[in-house]
């Protein structure tokens, strides 16, 4: 694997945002997530479940609820007041139209995706056609007392269940009247009578309204009678979050103690019609309150303030039990957010609302194998830049020579010119960028720091070219000949400064050449998402990491796939990398050796020596441990491509600074949790 | 007339009350459950033992209401059969033979003629299958059923470990960490798996199962606490189970309500927890049980619950988790050390009972008397942790006195002896003296001085241990005016033999004598002057046991040595009378006579030698008594002194002898045959098949016809009685209030068999009574006089006492006795 000086980052302060809701869309298998900030994610599941659009948020703008409309229209609403559709492909809101009624609660969807209801704080219950540019409002119904707190569409369409403080409401959508009053908390004695919060519902086909409240309970009314069906007692604290198969034989349920439970429709005996409601199984894999569930026809899926998403397979739905059957847990974003100047040996955070520059620590001793090094100059915080507004930002980066930052946020794009006296730092800010098609989705500067390439929409870059001693010039705007509406998300260019490549939402590679200015090539399309890519210093060689853990070595040269590729292919990667959770989000490259591939996910480090044969499916993946105890001969014949190190754990950024030292930036869960509100206290047995 | 009996070995009480689930009665008037060879009848009302339904010659695995006729009960044995009885009236009423060990029986509803068992797989071990046994509906009393189908193969053998579901659909069973369920109409069988840790460590393992009684759920406990309720199990995949935790180790037993309502359950924490609506959120406890519960069972109209206890205690609680009563046994469950000694007060077996307990257990009733705390520190139920334990207990002569000795053995040894005073107010023993480290090493021995018949002078105790010395201790008068007690022991000498290790110690009948063995040496010592008089010794075998001989005996010294040989000293010649080569275990003198028992131990299997120390041979030899080991005996007097017919088991007069195995097992001797034990109610069972019972017969219009007959079978039934009282007043005493008649028809009954004593004799039974006077005798059957002649030497003015009362006539006795076993239920509807 060979030797390298590792800095081991800790001081990467980032704190994922919890997750606020949940919407699932079954014909496109995606699923869309808000988060507490505002941001909003899609995630696609046919592409190993891969973090495909990320919008940054908005700091007016919460997000209360989200659905899917009209086909894969996805419409989210908040406590601004307003209902915004969002550009998938532009990754930015589209258009937003207020729904008049103060600070919108909940958002729900028909079946058919042609209406949308909102709940608002005054009491309303608001109904939205869905127009080809954007939502119309249709009419109000009933209003009452008490903000909305969740809405439910029954299938048919005709009526509504509202449910708001100790009310239940069902609304009649043709009249507009409430048909149906259901005080939740009725039985509950005079005395200790305290708010009862209904914070979900669903509507089933059979006319029964399912309702999680504030006591932990889960009822089931009749809608027509407004009597209680059944009740079961889930937890001692709220439960805050449900969703209901689509067959409408499961119940996923979350609480505020961090725990999610399934309820499964069963029958009572074996073979009678008279079937009832029956908790199975429960799953305690948040910490904190589980504030939205979404059920997928073979998983529960479930997002909680500890900025976990969860998906959790359901066994009995599963054809075999295997890598599809797994649990995966989602904590960070699938993209990157730090960006290092290796020659200046800078790192750049980036936060939702600022950037912070460091400086690395360094030493001058030098030790053996695991050993820790003291620290003769302690890594300092050089920078903090706020963005204005109250836009989150997009991208950032810092150039190879630290002395160029630039960052965008939806409307803005920012240049700031860093000069290093002594110790000291100074900051200007370069005025007159030119005006570009904002947001920038993605910013990278050349090997030289001479030019920074700004992904943009409908699969274009722009060059600009970074002057001395502060200023910048547009040089050009690179499209692909064919042209396409999704933005680039991801840019490799070569360290000669030739080459290129950019990744747009529709998967596609385009490869430019810097001399000429021209597209020069297209990659050979792949039926995943790109993770992550980059172009060796050397070999001028593509190498793309897609969602589905392959690996890909394009030569831009040659303009086709690298032999090492082919056999690659050939020959398949080890079960064990191809079942990974997480993908690729970095790939750098050893100047001095140049077979070697840098690659890291969140849970490993890898370096891939294409010298080396590939290991196949009997052999260990994970082997390095095992290979220290063998003898120097026994050592050659176990050795294979993969070195994959797992002691930096999670692992937001690796990077190679020079010949033998690594930056390595954790961020440790523990760490994130301190920073976290504190949970509901639980008693643990033993403690 | 009868033939002499062997002497036989019988589990005498004191047997596991949890050796399978308890039953209740469909009134839930009564509990039954199993007691080893028995089926034990108890009033849950009372707490009483009603009656005990006797039969089986091996354990009883299980016992099941009988679906069809909720009077009668079947019952499985390890003796291959399943019997039903009439447990109402304790009647015997068929006897199937199956012809295997039969480890738990199942009975259903909608299965009328065949029950379920679990039986050993022929020809491998440990391997058991569910079978269903077919029950032939043919007159007579014993017959076969080897009609069996295998239902499920690879159960286990726990009755735990099966469960028949809602209506008999289909039933589960478990194993390691397999559940397999089988539907009898679909003839279908599902399997389900689980891991056997799971990601926490968390032990999957099946102890338990139970089946929802209305719906399609299947509860089953596992090794690590946690309690699945599987839904869904009629298919293969898309089976569910929802998880219920709070124990924190192996549930042990659960059970559902009538209705399953709610699911109870309980394991080693003593609690029991009731689930309601399978809902992990609403749950109550009962704790403070005592012990683990072993089993749960719920009546059948669900207003008691009971719960079997590792300690030989049966709970009853309410419905409402109250705890209603508590029944209990002896307690077994870890290592006696203090032997089985008999309370010369109450006559109750003592010895270890709960941790840090000594209990006192009556043998008659098969009840615990009472427990006391004698390291009085709480006990922590913890894995690997030493605490204080009951070591050596001895009383005085006549009970007054209460020696004990407690240890604990970490880094150093604590060793307490403490002195306990009978306080005849409070009528419980009294701490009076407590000394700590009475030896510097372990307790070997511990005896008193029982010469005193009133003890009033000067009790004496002597200790022997393993630091090479004894020690004598006596009352001392206590000069301290603060102190409470007036007296207090103190050390009065220490004796020692040339530095070798004390083990055993002895005083003489008289108690002029001290034998103490160290290692090789018995060396006897002057009481009074402390002077050793001489020294026995039997090289090479170190001392394994000594005692002194009695009554005509009391010149002779008995040791046993662990090199094999028992030999007999005459202390007036100082010279080996006899010695014999026998590995002796248990040495055990009887109190009341000569006899000496010893038991030894000769490759797998104990036997059983009676002697008296002036004559080498043997009295008796029991061989292969049982294939443990017997760790201790006990001689305990009895009340009445039993008439035995041959010589050979004479012994067995005055004091019968139990043994306690190292399985923990309590046994006892008994001359009588199985056959003569059933006889009362199998005979009765005759008279009422051949007469058709109604209450309005017997009570009006049958007495004359019958008093005829009555006197030729009531000699039989009585057999066994030599009451020395009245039988008309004993039975009276002895038959719990509930189940007798009104006291108004009792009345005249009682009053006659007052006057009547002389004047409706037959004239045969005059003459019975007339020989009974002059010889003594307590009974009237014939055989019994034979040793009534050989024995008259040894008659004791005891024996002369009782006799005065006035006697029954037999046929009212007979007729008392039928009114007690008729069910008088019907009157109690006008």
């Amino acid at each position: 694997m060979g030797e390298f000086e590792v800095h081991r980052v800790r001081f990467f302060s980032y704190v994922p945002a919890g997750v606020r809701c949940l919407a699932y869309h079954r014909r496109t298998d995606r699923l869309a997530l808000a988060r507490t900030d505002g941001a909003v994610e899609v995630y696609n599941f046919a592409a190993n479940y891969f973090q495909e659009k990320a919008i940054p948020g908005h700091e007016a703008r919460t997000v209360e609820a989200l659905c899917w409309a009209a086909g894969d229209r996805l419409f989210g609403a908040g406590l601004g007041g307003d209902i915004s559709e969002y550009d998938l492909e532009r990754l930015r809101v589209k258009r937003s139209v207020d729904g008049f009624g103060g600070p919108i609660w909940s958002m729900a969807a028909n079946a058919g995706g042609t209406r949308l209801a909102i709940g608002c704080e005054d009491g309303s219950v608001k109904l939205f056609h869905v127009v080809p540019d954007g939502v119309q409002f249709e009419r109000n119904l009933d209003r009452q007392q008490g903000r909305v707190l969740c809405l439910s569409w029954h299938p048919s369409e005709t009526h509504i269940a509202a449910g708001s403080v100790d009310l239940l409401r069902v609304l009649d959508v043709g009249s507009g009247r409430t048909v149906q009053r259901i005080m939740v908390n009725y039985h509950v004695q005079k005395s200790k009578k305290r708010e009862c919060v209904v914070w979900s519902v669903a509507f089933l086909s059979s006319g029964t309204v399912v309702s999680s409240d504030s006591f932990g309970r889960l009822q089931f009314w009749d809608w027509e009678r407004g009597t209680l069906l059944e009740s079961h007692t889930v937890s001692t604290s709220a439960v805050l979050s449900l969703a209901v198969s689509e067959k409408e034989d499961s119940i996923v349920v979350g609480t505020s103690a961090g725990a999610t439970y399934q309820f499964q429709l069963l029958p009572v005996k074996m073979g009678s019609q008279d079937k009832h409601w029956v908790r199975t199984k429960p799953f305690q894999h948040h910490t904190h309150d589980v504030r939205a569930v979404a059920h997928s026809p073979t998983a529960l899926i479930s997002g909680g303030l500890d900025a976990q998403l969860v998906i959790r397979p359901l066994m009995e739905k599963m054809q075999k039990k295997g890598y599809e059957a797994v649990l995966r847990k989602f904590t960070f974003p699938h993209r990157r957010l730090v960006s290092s100047a290796r020659k200046a040996r800078l790192l750049l955070f980036q936060f939702s609302q600022h950037l912070e520059l460091w400086k690395l620590g360094s030493t001058d001793e030098s030790g053996k194998d695991g050993e820790v090094l003291p620290v003769c100059r302690a890594p300092e915080h050089l920078v903090q830049l706020k963005s204005k507004g109250p836009e989150h930002i997009y991208c950032s980066c810092v150039s190879p020579c630290g002395s160029w930052i630039a960052y965008s946020t939806a409307s803005r794009f920012h240049l700031y010119r860093a000069q290093y006296e002594g110790d000291g730092v100074s900051i200007k800010k370069v005025a007159n960028v030119p005006k570009l098609l904002l947001p920038a989705y993605q910013l990278q500067c050349s090997a030289d720091s001479g030019s920074l390439f700004v992904a943009s929409d409908q699969g274009s870059v722009h060059v600009l070219q970074l002057l001395e001693p502060g200023g910048c010039k547009h040089l050009h705007t690179l499209r692909p000949p064919s042209g396409t509406l999704e933005a680039v998300y991801l840019l490799a260019s070569s360290a000669d400064g030739n080459w290129l490549a950019a990744a747009s939402g529709d998967w596609e590679i385009h490869i430019y050449s810097l001399k000429r200015f021209k597209h020069h090539c297209t990659v050979p399309m792949y039926s995943c998402a790109v993770t992550a890519l980059a172009i060796h210093p050397v070999t001028n060689n593509l190498v793309i990491a897609y969602s589905d853990q392959q690996l890909f070595e394009f030569s831009i040269p040659e303009k086709q796939y690298t032999a090492w590729s082919r056999t690659v292919q050939n020959s398949g990667l080890h079960r064990a990398w191809l079942e990974r959770d997480s993908p690729i989000t970095h790939i750098a490259f050893n100047p001095k050796n140049p077979s070697h591939i840098l690659l890291h996910d969140v849970y490993m480090f890898c370096v891939l020596d294409k010298s080396l044969p590939l290991p196949d499916d009997s052999a260990s993946l994970m082997n390095q441990s095992a290979l220290k105890q063998l003898p120097e001969t026994a050592r050659k014949r176990q050795l294979h491509a993969f070195k994959i190190c797992k002691k930096f754990q999670p692992l937001l950024f690796a990077d190679l600074l020079d010949e033998n030292c690594l930056v390595m930036v954790e961020r440790p869960i523990m760490d994130i949790k301190t920073q976290l509100p504190p949970p509901i206290q639980q008693k643990k047995f033993g403690t | 007339m009868v033939a002499p009996a062997a002497l036989r070995v019988v589990r005498c009480g004191g047997s596991k009350l949890h050796g399978a689930r308890a039953v209740f009665s469909a009134d839930a008037r009564y509990l039954l459950c199993t007691s080893g060879d028995f089926v034990k009848m108890y009033s849950v009302g009372t707490e009483e033992t009603v009656c005990m339904l006797q039969g089986h010659a091996d354990l009883v695995t299980g016992i099941q209401l009988n679906p069809q006729n909720h009077l009668q009960l079947y019952s499985s044995s390890l003796d291959g059969t399943i019997k039903l009885w009439d447990f109402t009236d304790g009647i015997l009423i068929k006897t199937f033979i199956v012809g295997y060990k039969l480890l738990a029986l199942y009975a259903l509803a909608n299965c009328e003629d065949s029950v379920f068992a679990v039986i050993p797989k022929s020809g491998e071990r440990d391997s058991f299958q569910l079978v269903s046994v077919k029950l032939t509906k043919t007159a007579g009393q014993e017959m076969e059923a080897k009609e069996l189908s295998v239902i499920l193969d690879g159960v286990d053998e726990s009755p735990k470990h099966t469960a028949f579901g809602r209506e008999g659909e289909y039933v589960a069973s478990v194993k390691e960490v397999n559940l397999q369920v089988y539907f009898f109409k679909r003839k279908q069988m599902n399997r389900f798996s689980l891991s056997a840790t799971n990601t926490k460590g968390g032990n999957n393992r099946f102890t338990c199962v139970a089946c929802h009684p209305k719906e399609d759920c299947i509860a089953t406990g596992h090794g690590d606490g946690k309690i699945r309720l599987w839904r869904n199990f009629c298919h293969n995949k898309e089976y569910t189970f929802s998880t219920l935790h709070w124990h924190h180790d192996i549930v042990m037993d659960l059970a559902f309500s009538v209705e399953g309502t709610s699911l109870l359950s309980g394991g080693i924490e003593s609690v029991l927890v009731q689930w309601h609506n399978g809902s992990d959120c609403k749950k109550d406890f009962l704790p403070r049980l005592g012990s683990a519960i072993e089993y749960i069972s719920v009546s059948s109209d669900g207003t008691s619950y009971c719960t079997s206890h590792t300690d030989n205690r049966i709970t009853i609680i309410n419905s409402n988790l109250r705890f209603s009563k508590s029944i209990q046994g002896l307690i077994k469950g870890r290592d006696v050390k203090t032997g089985l000694v008999v309370d010369p007060r109450t006559k109750a077996l003592v010895l270890n009972g709960e941790p840090g307990h000594l209990q006192f257990y009556c043998l008659q009733s098969d009840k615990q008397l009472y427990s006391l705390d004698i390291v009085q520190q709480e006990y922590i139920h913890q894995a690997g942790l030493n605490q204080l334990d009951l070591v050596k207990v001895a009383f005085s002569a006549q009970g007054k006195w209460l020696a004990t000795v407690e240890e604990r053995e970490e880094t150093d040894l604590e060793l307490q002896l403490k002195l306990w005073v009978f306080d005849e107010e409070t009528q419980s023993f009294k701490l009076n003296t407590r000394i700590n480290m009475p030896h510097e090493d372990h307790i070997t021995a511990m005896c008193f001085r029982d010469r005193d018949e009133f003890e009033d002078d000067s009790p004496m105790l002597v200790t022997a241990g393993k630091d090479c010395l004894f020690k004598a201790w006596v009352i001392v008068e206590d000069t301290d005016p603060e102190a409470q007690q007036s007296v207090s022991w103190s050390c009065d000498f220490v004796g020692s033999y040339h530095n070798y290790q004390a083990t055993n110690c002895c005083f003489s009948e008289d108690g002029s004598l001290l034998a103490v063995s160290f290692e090789e040496t018995i060396t006897v010592w002057d009481s009074v002057t402390w002077d050793l008089k001489c020294t026995f010794c039997h090289p090479p075998g170190k001392i394994r046991n000594i005692c002194f001989g009695r009554l005509t005996c009391s010149k002779y010294l008995i040791g046993a040595t662990d090199h094999g040989f028992l030999c007999c000293w005459n202390l007036l010649s100082c010279a080996l009378e006899w010695s014999a080569q026998l590995n002796v275990l248990v040495l055990q003198p009887d109190p009341l006579s000569e006899h000496i028992a010893a038991v030894s131990w000769l490759s797998k299997d104990s036997s059983l030698f009676v002697f008296k120390p002036n004559k080498p041979r043997p009295i008796c030899i029991q061989r292969n008594l049982c294939k443990e080991k017997i760790q201790f005996a006990a001689f305990v007097p009895r009340d009445i002194p039993e008439t035995i017919v041959s010589e050979k088991y004479l012994w067995l007069r005055r004091s019968q002898l139990y043994f306690l195995t190292n399985t923990q097992e309590l046994m006892t001797f008994s001359t009588k045959s199985p056959e003569e034990r059933l006889t009362p109610s199998s005979k009765q069972l005759a008279v009422e098949e051949s007469l058709p019972m109604t209450p309005f017969s017997l009570l009006l219009g049958k007495h004359r016809q019958q008093s005829q007959e009555d006197v030729d079978l009531g000699k039989v039934v009585i057999h066994n009685h030599h009451n020395q009282d009245s039988p008309a007043v004993k039975e009276l005493l002895h038959t719990p209030a509930h189940v007798l008649p009104s006291a108004s028809f009792l009345c005249p009954i009682f009053i006659n068999s007052l006057l009547t004593s002389k004047e409706s004799k037959s004239a045969e039974e005059i003459a019975d009574e007339v020989e009974m006077e002059s010889e003594e005798a307590e009974d009237d059957s014939d055989e019994e006089r034979d040793i009534i002649e050989m024995e008259q030497d040894d008659l004791r003015p005891m024996d002369f006492l009782g006799e005065t009362t006035c006697r029954l006539s037999k046929s009212q006795e007979k007729e008392l006795r039928k009114i007690r076993k008729m069910d008088y239920s019907w009157i109690s509807s006008f």
